[in-house]
């Protein structure tokens, strides 16, 4: 009796997305349509309403795109009572504290600066002292950065000790995450390069704490930072590694997939978890609506900056696990943490089109099914 | 309604309401509205083909190039009544008449077999091609599969055959007794 070797399939013809972490092992296995049995007959051919009403879901609402929308706090002076009370808060926030603010954070540059300037120059032959200079004034002038927002944070959990081979992964609401942790201890973290003042920033005084820049639209940068990454964690008298597996910045309710790359470096993993209170201020930073400036004035004219830091407990990759199952055990624990739902995907989808890998793997099991009908009498 | 991303008045509403038979209710058709605004990030007043594959559950759907043909340059009202027919209330006849325009790309009310290989194609990728599927016991050769073969088989067994024009009748004698579900739910805060 013949069996064929029915229901073997061209195997995909897609690059291996090495770097991305599967999505696959992620998504609700299979779909959620059932599996259908019996022979197959044209009415199962012809109804696709399953694949219709993925697709129509996925119009209606998605879980990537709640990732990314703003909530800023509800409005509450839609009555005669409260809009004059809501209208001297605006007066207060805009014509009293944020002048002050910039007078504050005007200060703070300039101390830093005067301070900065010569130590860069002039310590140049003494490394150490340079660096631990370097290192106060930095965390001197997040210091002023969150002043000049009325920074209220709760610190939770021991601080960090310097210790080499040790990497903290934060989650990543807004780039003032950064000047958050870095007010409490200095990190050398690894952020997208960007343009225009911020920029200038990264390229000069960030390079002192030993910050890495990496380029999202350069395919062959991924390489070079990989290699990079791996040099810092194993130094010694380098800063620690600050990461946001992430990759982007994600409204603080969700949590996106982490990439794998830091867990990948043989380091001990120390997560941290970051929630701001939505009460007093939006800490998002939408960066397809506004530009970083913009959101610095936004959080100058709030009330505070209220959050709470999760100083959470080191991880180290255990004997059975691959790199993606320890970041995804890592996601789990910061996002319990701080609240936050988890959804299955790439952060970096905000910038291009998901991999036909999945849609091959739809196309795929459908294939399997029809041919196993066929089969059938 | 203007074509800009404007609040909705009631009047609005009531006319998208009366557009689409009623299938949404009036919270409903608010929410649809926000998510419109949502999707539509240029406020062009439509969304685009660009703008509904940002969704990467979008994106990924076998069927996503067939359905942006026709939603590309919509208006938030033609937008509900795309919808209409994944909504609890509407009919089985509406349900098989929005999958049968899906086949019939062509908008002539018959759908050739090449609508329906097409579908396949969309829905089995490459997946489904020059497959070894049985030896022919009599000359000890591999027979293969692939789409046409799978769609003219089963056609035949049904009745029909590879010139056969489908009409809408015939989707509804198919369809109608497959139990068909498909049906989304619109979040309302």
């Amino acid at each position: 009796m013949s069996s064929g070797k029915g229901g073997e399939l061209i195997p995909s013809s897609s690059e291996l997305d090495l770097d991305r972490p599967n999505i696959e092992d992620y998504l609700p296995s299979g779909s959620s349509i059932h599996e259908p049995v019996g022979k197959l007959r044209l009415c199962n051919l012809l109804d696709i309403s399953p694949t219709l009403t993925e697709a129509a879901g996925a119009i209606v609402d998605d879980s990537f795109t709640r990732c990314f929308k703003s909530n800023p706090p509800e409005p509450w002076n839609w009555n005669v009572y409260l809009f004059p009370l809501w209208w001297c808060g605006v007066v207060i926030r805009y014509l009293i504290l944020f002048p002050v603010r910039v007078i504050v954070l005007t200060v703070g540059w300039i101390i830093f600066l005067s301070c900065f300037i010569p130590v860069h120059l002039l310590l140049k032959g003494h490394d150490k002292l340079q660096k631990n200079m370097e290192r106060a004034l930095v965390e001197l002038i997040c210091s002023f950065f969150v002043a000049s927002w009325t920074g209220v944070i709760n610190y939770h959990g021991p601080r960090p000790s310097m210790r080499p081979k040790q990497v903290f992964v934060a989650n990543h609401t807004s780039m003032i995450d950064f000047i958050i942790l870095e007010q409490m201890s200095s990190f050398a973290v690894i952020m997208q390069k960007h343009p225009g003042w911020v920029g200038l920033l990264q390229s000069t005084i960030l390079e002192s704490v030993g910050c890495i820049w990496f380029n999202r639209s350069e395919a062959k940068d991924r390489e070079t930072v990989t290699k990079k990454l791996r040099e810092h964690s194993q130094g010694v008298d380098n800063n620690p590694l600050l990461i946001f597996p992430e990759g982007t910045c994600v409204n603080n309710q969700y949590s996106v997939m982490f990439k794998k790359g830091a867990f990948e470096l043989g380091c001990t993993i120390c997560p941290i978890a970051i929630k701001y209170n939505k009460i007093f201020v939006d800490a998002f930073w939408n960066s397809r609506k506004q530009s970083f400036t913009m959101h610095l004035l936004q959080l100058m004219t709030s009330w505070a900056v209220v959050c709470d830091v999760w100083y959470l407990e080191p991880q180290n990759l255990r004997p059975d696990e691959t790199p993606i199952e320890f970041a995804e055990r890592v996601r789990d624990i910061i996002s319990v943490r701080a609240g936050l739902k988890k959804v299955p995907w790439d952060g970096y989808l905000k910038y291009s089109r998901p991999s036909s890998k999945h849609r091959e793997r739809k196309q795929q099991s459908f294939a399997e099914s029809v041919l196993r009908r066929l089969e059938e009498k | 309604m203007g074509n800009t991303s404007s609040m909705l008045t009631q009047y609005d509403i009531e006319e998208v309401q009366q557009h689409c038979n009623n299938a949404f209710s009036q919270q409903e058709i608010v929410s649809l509205y926000e998510r419109f605004c949502q999707l539509d990030r240029n406020g062009g007043g439509f969304v685009s083909g660009e703008e509904f594959l940002s969704v990467p559950e979008f994106a990924v759907n076998p069927l996503s190039q067939r359905l942006l043909r026709m939603l590309d340059g919509l208006n938030f009202k033609e937008f509900v009544a795309f919808l209409s027919a994944f909504s609890p209330r509407a009919t089985v006849q509406q349900k098989i008449e929005f999958i049968f325009k899906v086949y019939d790309s062509d908008g002539n009310g018959k759908v050739t077999f090449n609508d329906m290989l097409d579908v396949l194609h969309d829905l089995t990728g490459q997946f489904i091609s020059e497959q070894q599927r049985e030896v022919d016991l009599i000359l000890e050769m591999p027979l293969f599969t692939d789409c046409k073969q799978v769609l003219t088989k089963v056609l035949e067994e049904a009745g029909y055959n590879k010139e056969s024009l489908l009409i809408m009748s015939d989707f509804v004698k198919i369809l109608g007794s497959s139990g068909l579900k498909m049906e989304v739910e619109v979040p309302v805060d």
